[in-house]
């Protein structure tokens, strides 16, 4: 695959990969495209000749820009994924998610509460929470999104925090939801509550702003900064490694 | 799952495996680390940076007979996408105290303390906020916390890791504010990992000389990068946020202050002006460049556009002839080639192994050393591991990790890592991964001091897109420190500039100096920039676009 214009791909170094023979049949957006067979959703796309805007942004799985859709030929269900790590299958119609509708309430950290209350003003609609599953089973890092929903609605932060933990805000679980609850959103104001006011504090930690605070390093500073290159690299090479 | 012509050397890796676990146990460096003189041996012969044709002399600009990266010379050597005669700048579409371009990390670390320092700012990026590499860091954040450490061990580690050639100034900055970040990013929520009795847990990193990587999980950036944004999406009436609006250009005012930028709506394709009394650059790196053909560990966006409208405005660049390539990209599967493997992988007891399964390196040399002794290792001693599609690698021995840290340990600390391989049927746990270097991190950048002040007055950088934090090679950890210590200067400084600061009239009349410039020095080049977007689609596709009169999306 080349890229535009500057970057022009030169061969690299080490031999690139041949293009797999193999190909599928999917429909993006409706349209038929034969696309390699191997490919993920979003190399998919792109083969086919569409520039993608909106729906890419780390291409690697950290961003949750790449939300889609997609059902399968004789099956009924709808299926979620991500376009950046999810691969194509024969028959596949998928269409991607430019962007979910966001609902998020403006809050201030430092004046709130860790506990359920918090939940309850900013997310009423939690309580809404059928417990269908739903969530779950379209998550796509696998979560455990009807239970970490579960957790706010009885106040457990640390619960919240830990099952949602590796989300991507990606918003699959939140367009899903018969309640229409924002989950990632949920999770996020859990982790912020537990980083800030539960998780336990590192004494070492206070005493080191501290340390710097009174100038302690400023000698050490100074002398390296006066040292020649050579002086600086012996020192270098000699200093003890934990 | 691998195939079966890979099988015969994964059956090499688990017969050392024992052996290697044993020495590990021991305490003792488990492969000797490089002298100066052989780090500077296997670099010279085999980092992709010292061949012949990477560096090209640019021909213009404040960096003029310099020898750049060959693709930041040709980006460099570029047209501007604006007619500046089409703009009345006297009517600008936006005003406001400080433009921040790029809603990265750096810039919204920027945004929150230029808040609480009384200015007001616009956000104006190019994807949707967070769609940066900052949301991408894994392996953590560098700070000198622990009681055996100390911010002067920090600086030595890092002015080494970095060949000497790092900006003192900066280095200081970088590792004294370290443990306050640590701080400041707990105040605003960041879920550190922490031990029973609440001190941080930290590891090592390549190039580090006591354990000082911080993290959460292996979604560090992640945790981190949503935190700064909901603090930032909290303050609608203090910070706006504009998405799919990239800057393409600077402003400057007729003194030669920076006064704004231009902006473009990459999807209905209008350009706007903004008017700020300071303008911070905070567009990180450039790794969608694809320099010298590699795959690259970075987001959609990089591309190196900060360069690119500081260069035009007259601010001069440092450490553009390195570039960091990341030792343990993936190899196989193909569809995450190029992918990040991170660095704590390494520190967490991870061996690069070759075809024989046996280690040939020390696992935690500096980036570019470590990169150089893998290419070695394939190109040069043929130990190299082939994937069926043609790409060599070496063996990341990750199921040591579980000998040594306890079973359970790879699930708990590295669940990206985990989910990134086991969808294609490898389980990391039990099975090494297969890696490269790829395409990692933009070592140099725009100029800076230690309160991100440029050459020119007004216009701050801070992040990735700087230059002179880490000489010609950063370490592992300290980008994440960077970018948090640096976009809190840059948020401070440029507020408190914006208290004093006065505009003359505005002007793009420097983009016309540059396209003279170009003319003189007799670049002939259609490259227009910046890039905003790479393009991966196919050759033959590219052949049938053949619109005769463009005339827009919207006719
Ligand atoms: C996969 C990966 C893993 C990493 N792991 C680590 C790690 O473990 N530890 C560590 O210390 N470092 C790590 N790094 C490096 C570190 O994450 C980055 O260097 C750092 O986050 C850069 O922050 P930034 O704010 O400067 O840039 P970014 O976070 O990249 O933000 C730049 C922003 O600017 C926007 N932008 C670009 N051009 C324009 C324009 N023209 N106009 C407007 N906006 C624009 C981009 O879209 C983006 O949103 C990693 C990097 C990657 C890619
Ligand atoms: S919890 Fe929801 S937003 Fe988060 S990753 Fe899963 S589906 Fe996406
Ligand atoms: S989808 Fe909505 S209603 Fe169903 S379990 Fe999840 S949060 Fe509850
Ligand atoms: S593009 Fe970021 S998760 Fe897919």
């Amino acid at each position: 695959m080349a890229t535009k214009k500057p970057a022009k791909k030169k061969p690299a170094k080490q031999t690139k990969a041949k293009a797999t023979e193999k190909t599928a049949t999917v429909f993006i957006m409706g349209k038929a495209h034969k696309v390699p067979a191997d490919a993920t959703i979003m190399g998919a796309i792109e083969y086919a000749g569409y520039q993608i805007k909106r729906g890419a942004g780390c291409r690697e799985g950290f961003c949750g820009a790449c939300a889609t859709v997609y059902r399968l030929p004789g099956d009924y269900k709808i299926y979620t994924g991500l376009a950046c790590t999810t691969l194509v299958e024969e028959g596949m119609w998928l269409s991607q998610l430019p962007a979910i509708p966001d609902q998020k309430p403006i809050y201030n950290l430092n004046k709130l509460e860790p506990n359920v209350s918090t939940f309850q003003k900013l997310f009423p609609e939690l309580f809404r929470c059928v417990a269908c599953n739903t969530c779950t089973k379209a998550c796509p890092q696998d979560l455990e999104v009807m239970d970490y929903i579960q957790a706010a609605i009885r106040g457990d932060i640390e619960k919240v925090m830990d099952l949602s933990f590796d989300c991507l805000s990606c918003g699959l679980c939140a367009i899903r939801c018969p309640a229409e609850i924002v989950q990632y959103n949920v999770g996020l104001l859990a982790k912020r509550l537990y980083g800030k006011y539960l998780s336990k504090e590192s004494k070492q930690l206070k005493k080191r702003i501290k340390e710097v605070k009174r100038h302690k390093y400023d000698k050490e500073y100074k002398e390296f900064k006066k040292m020649k290159k050579e002086e600086l690299k012996k020192k270098y090479y000699e200093r003890d490694l934990e | 799952m691998y195939p079966e012509s890979m099988r015969p050397s994964l059956e090499k890796v688990i017969q050392t495996r024992n052996k290697r676990f044993e020495l590990a146990k021991s305490g003792k460096p488990v492969f000797p680390p490089m002298s100066a003189e052989e780090r500077e041996e296997v670099l010279n012969e085999f980092h992709p940076d010292y061949k012949p044709d990477s560096r090209r002399k640019i021909r213009l600009g404040p960096n003029k007979g310099e020898n750049l990266t060959t693709e930041v010379t040709d980006m460099l050597e570029s047209h501007s996408r604006i007619k500046p005669e089409l703009f009345d700048l006297t009517r600008p579409d936006y005003e406001t105290d400080i433009l921040i371009i790029g809603g990265g990390g750096a810039g919204c670390a920027a945004a929150i303390i230029a808040m609480e320092n009384g200015a007001k700012s616009i956000i104006s990026t190019k994807l949707r906020l967070g769609d940066a590499n900052s949301m991408m860091s894994q392996g953590g954040m560098q700070a000198a916390v622990p009681e055996k450490d100390s911010p002067a061990c920090h600086y030595l580690d890092a002015i080494g890791g970095g060949h000497f050639d790092n900006k003192p100034d900066l280095v200081r900055a970088l590792t004294e504010d370290g443990p306050d970040v640590v701080k400041w990013l707990e105040d605003l929520g960041v879920v550190w990992d922490k031990l029973e009795d609440g001190s941080l847990q930290v590891l090592h990193g390549g190039g580090t000389s006591r354990k000082r990587m911080h993290s959460c999980r292996d979604y560090t950036g992640a945790i981190i990068m949503r935190t700064l944004m909901d603090k930032v999406r909290n303050n609608p009436d203090k910070i706006s946020i504009l998405e799919f609006m990239p800057i393409v250009e600077l402003i400057l005012d007729n003194k030669g202050r920076c006064a704004g930028g231009v902006l473009y709506n990459l999807e209905t394709e209008e350009y706007f002006t903004v008017k700020a009394r300071a303008t911070i650059i905070a567009t990180g790196g450039y790794g969608r460049l694809h320099i010298r053909g590699y795959d690259t560990t970075n987001h959609y966006g990089a591309t190196g556009d900060g360069l690119v409208i500081a260069y035009r405005a007259g601010a001069k660049l440092l450490f553009m002839d390195s570039v960091q390539y990341h030792p343990t990209g993936s190899v196989f599967p193909e569809q995450i080639a190029g992918f990040l493997i991170t660095e704590k992988i390494r520190g967490a007891g991870g061996q690069p192994l070759n075809k024989q399964g046996k280690l040939f390196v020390f696992p935690r040399e500096p980036r570019d050393v470590e990169s150089s002794a893998f290419i070695k290792e394939c190109l040069e001693r043929h130990n190299g591991i082939k994937t069926p599609s043609g790409r060599l690698g070496v063996w990341l021995d990750s199921p040591l990790i579980e000998m040594i840290q306890g079973e359970g340990y790879i699930n708990k600390q590295f669940p990206a890592m985990h989910r990134q391989f086991i969808r294609y049927g490898i389980d990391i746990t039990k099975e090494p991964m297969l890696v490269y270097p790829s395409l990692h991190y933009q070592n140099g950048g725009v100029e800076i001091n230690e309160k991100c002040e440029t050459n020119i007055p007004g216009l701050y950088v801070a992040g990735e897109a700087s230059g002179g934090v880490h000489g010609r090679n950063r370490l592992m950890g300290n980008s994440v420190l960077d970018y948090n210590v640096f976009g809190r200067r840059a948020g401070i400084y440029a507020a408190q500039h914006t208290k004093s600061a006065k505009l003359g009239t505005l002007t793009l009349e420097h983009i016309r100096n540059f396209e003279n410039e170009l003319k003189k020095a007799r670049v002939k080049t259609d490259l227009i920039t910046p890039i905003l977007l790479p393009s991966y689609t196919p050759e033959d596709v590219r052949k049938r676009q053949v619109t005769a009169h463009y005339e827009g999306t919207l006719r």
